[in-house]
């Protein structure tokens, strides 16, 4: 398994004031604890967010006017129009009500983890041998599925970025088959002020979910790399 | 400002031990419960609340038949619950048992509902997951009908229709105060203001201070409504002993055996003792000597503008032994301090006032 450590890639990021407008543009599916907090992060980062319920957009405008100030409220096919890059943060029970054709060509950042206590009971998650994410591929297959942002709690996120460098900064690690979309990702979680680690194919993601441990702990880039490895 | 405060005590009836580590039996913890519920009133806590769960763990299955209980050997304390899963419950049926528990206790009955943040209840009683969301929404709206504006005329997705029904005990208006249970999901909290119901925030983990956000989306959310400012409460984990050291000695191991269980059950890592310490002296767990524990909580509630606070006393399978003597420092040592220390705090002029029965 590769596992890059952040300092490889830092020539690769550009700083929010040096990149393409359209790389600062980021579509959030789900308006939930870790939507908002996700869609707060993005703003802080410099991002254009647009982000969306299971509903009309008017049906999360107030919320999202609270609790992610400056990001916009919108339709699900609005979001998919707004950005390159959507972050699927539905409830895990609930993707498959998406078409499987709503993101043919876009990054699809999979920030969901099953877990049978809160999602009930669903054989195929339970028992996909190469991880949930391989079977949100299967559901989207025109899409370039990443697995990333999944690893951590919605306060976790909320409470632990830091900028570049920071002793306590943590990793969060990106898994995926179109290396280009996985660079793309990690671009977006060094913004977010998290260490980015690239964990391999999406079949690698496994090691990212609830029974690999990272999930719930905070690790350092270093760390995270060796047991993404091991 | 807080000239009503509620300080209520939350159980889960979790399976214990006795002080030499032998497990009870599930009968004799719901007896000690009964006994712990007398004593939280002779020690002036305002309600006992009891959750709902179906598993071998814990004891709540059945936490309004415990209540009715506790009503007859008591006469001042609030009854409710901490939560009740709504979703799976049928509204009719939960009107009834709370009707009557309220008739028995002459008042004194109250609902904490909500989601719950596990899921047993739904293929145990025959729902489908995925109706999550619409089956507490249905679910709340009868209860509201049936509490408020009896004879109810109603039709539904998942049960039969009413029409002109009656459902008895009639209660009194106002009674069974009926607060929305919410754990971080911002569409509850709109919905609880959308239904003109208060708001129980459940925070188990991190900074508290995490949910003012959450505070000020109901606040607007209750004005776009048009409805009228509503209390807010908080449900957190917490354990007093006579110190800090004693309070951590005796509540550290069966922290660290709960969640070690809850782990192993959902992928997480165990969590370390420096991280329970990190949640005792930054989150939202109020663990400590009376003193610790009353000033941490009067912080929360300045910070998030509470009118209730609920602890859910002793985390795990404390014995019974231990969560007496927490009850009793709870009642006669922590909640006079907290009521001290806010009486002494500068005016914030965003602390409702509002009584719960409202």
């Amino acid at each position: 398994m590769m596992a890059v450590a952040a300092n490889e890639l830092v020539e690769d990021f550009v700083s929010p004031a040096g990149a393409a407008a359209d790389d600062l543009r980021l579509g959030i599916v789900g308006a939930g604890k870790l939507g908002t907090t996700l869609a707060r992060a993005a703003i802080a980062a410099g991002y254009e967010v647009a982000i969306s319920g299971s509903g009309q957009a008017d049906d999360i405008a107030l919320t999202v006017e609270v609790l992610a100030p400056g990001a916009h409220a919108a339709t699900t096919g609005e979001v998919v129009r707004h950005a390159d890059m959507i972050v699927l943060a539905v409830p895990t029970h609930r993707f498959r009500e998406l078409p499987p054709d709503l993101f043919a060509g876009k990054i699809l950042v999979d920030a969901m983890n099953y877990w049978e206590p809160v999602d009930g009971d669903d054989p195929e998650l339970a028992t996909a041998p190469d991880g949930t994410s391989k079977v949100v591929q299967e559901r989207f297959p025109s899409a370039r599925v990443v697995k990333s942002l999944n690893q951590l709690s919605y306060h976790q996120l909320d409470e632990n970025q830091r900028p570049t460098g920071a002793p306590d900064r943590i990793a969060i690690g990106s898994a995926g088959d179109d290396r280009l979309a996985v660079r793309k990702v990690m671009r977006l979680v060094h913004r977010l002020g998290f260490d980015p680690v690239d964990v391999g194919p999406l079949e690698n993601g496994l090691a990212l979910e609830p029974d690999g441990s990272p999930l719930a702990v905070t690790y350092t880039a270093d760390e995270l790399s060796k047991l993404a490895s091991g | 400002m807080t000239n009503h405060f509620e300080f209520g005590l939350d159980a889960f009836l979790p399976v214990t031990v006795d002080r030499s580590g032998s497990p009870v039996s599930g009968d004799q913890v719901i007896r000690n419960t009964v006994e712990e519920a007398v004593l939280a009133e002779a020690v002036g806590i305002d309600s006992f609340n009891i959750g709902e769960h179906y598993r071998t763990e814990f004891m709540d299955s059945a936490g309004h038949v415990i209540l009715a209980a506790i009503a007859s050997r008591t006469e001042r304390i609030r009854l409710g619950t901490s939560v009740t899963v709504l979703s799976t419950q049928d509204p009719v049926r939960l009107y009834t048992e709370f009707a009557t528990l309220d008739a028995l206790s002459n008042g004194r009955a109250q609902l904490i509902v909500g989601r719950g943040s596990l899921t047993d209840s739904f293929p145990l009683f025959g729902f489908d997951l995925a109706d999550y969301e619409e089956l507490f929404e249905e679910k709340l709206d009868l209860l509201v009908r049936l509490l408020r504006e009896q004879p109810v005329t109603w039709s539904g997705k998942f049960r039969s229709a009413l029409t002109d029904q009656l459902v008895s005990p009639p209660i009194p208006e106002g009674h069974i105060p009926t607060w929305v249970g919410v754990g971080g999901s911002p569409q509850s909290v709109v919905r609880a203001a959308r239904f003109g119901l208060p708001l129980m925030l459940a925070i188990i983990g991190g900074r508290p201070e995490r949910f003012a956000p959450y505070v000020e989306l109901y606040r607007r959310a209750l004005e776009q409504y048009g409805q009228p400012e509503l209390p807010i409460g908080l449900h957190s984990l917490g354990f007093v002993a006579e110190t800090d050291e004693d309070a951590t000695k005796i509540q550290w191991p069966f922290y660290k055996e709960q969640f070690e269980w809850a782990a192993r059950e959902r992928g997480w890592r165990p969590p370390t003792y420096e991280q329970f310490q990190a949640e005792v002296d930054h989150g939202s767990m109020y663990v400590g000597s009376p003193e610790t524990v009353a000033r941490r909580i009067a912080t929360v509630i300045r910070t998030l503008s509470l009118s209730r606070f609920d602890l859910h006393y002793a985390i795990g399978r404390v014995p019974h032994e231990d969560r007496l003597a927490m009850i009793d420092l709870y009642g006669r040592e922590v909640m006079p301090r907290v009521r001290e220390l806010l009486a002494e705090a500068p005016e914030t002029d965003d602390a409702l006032t509002t009584g719960v029965s409202s």
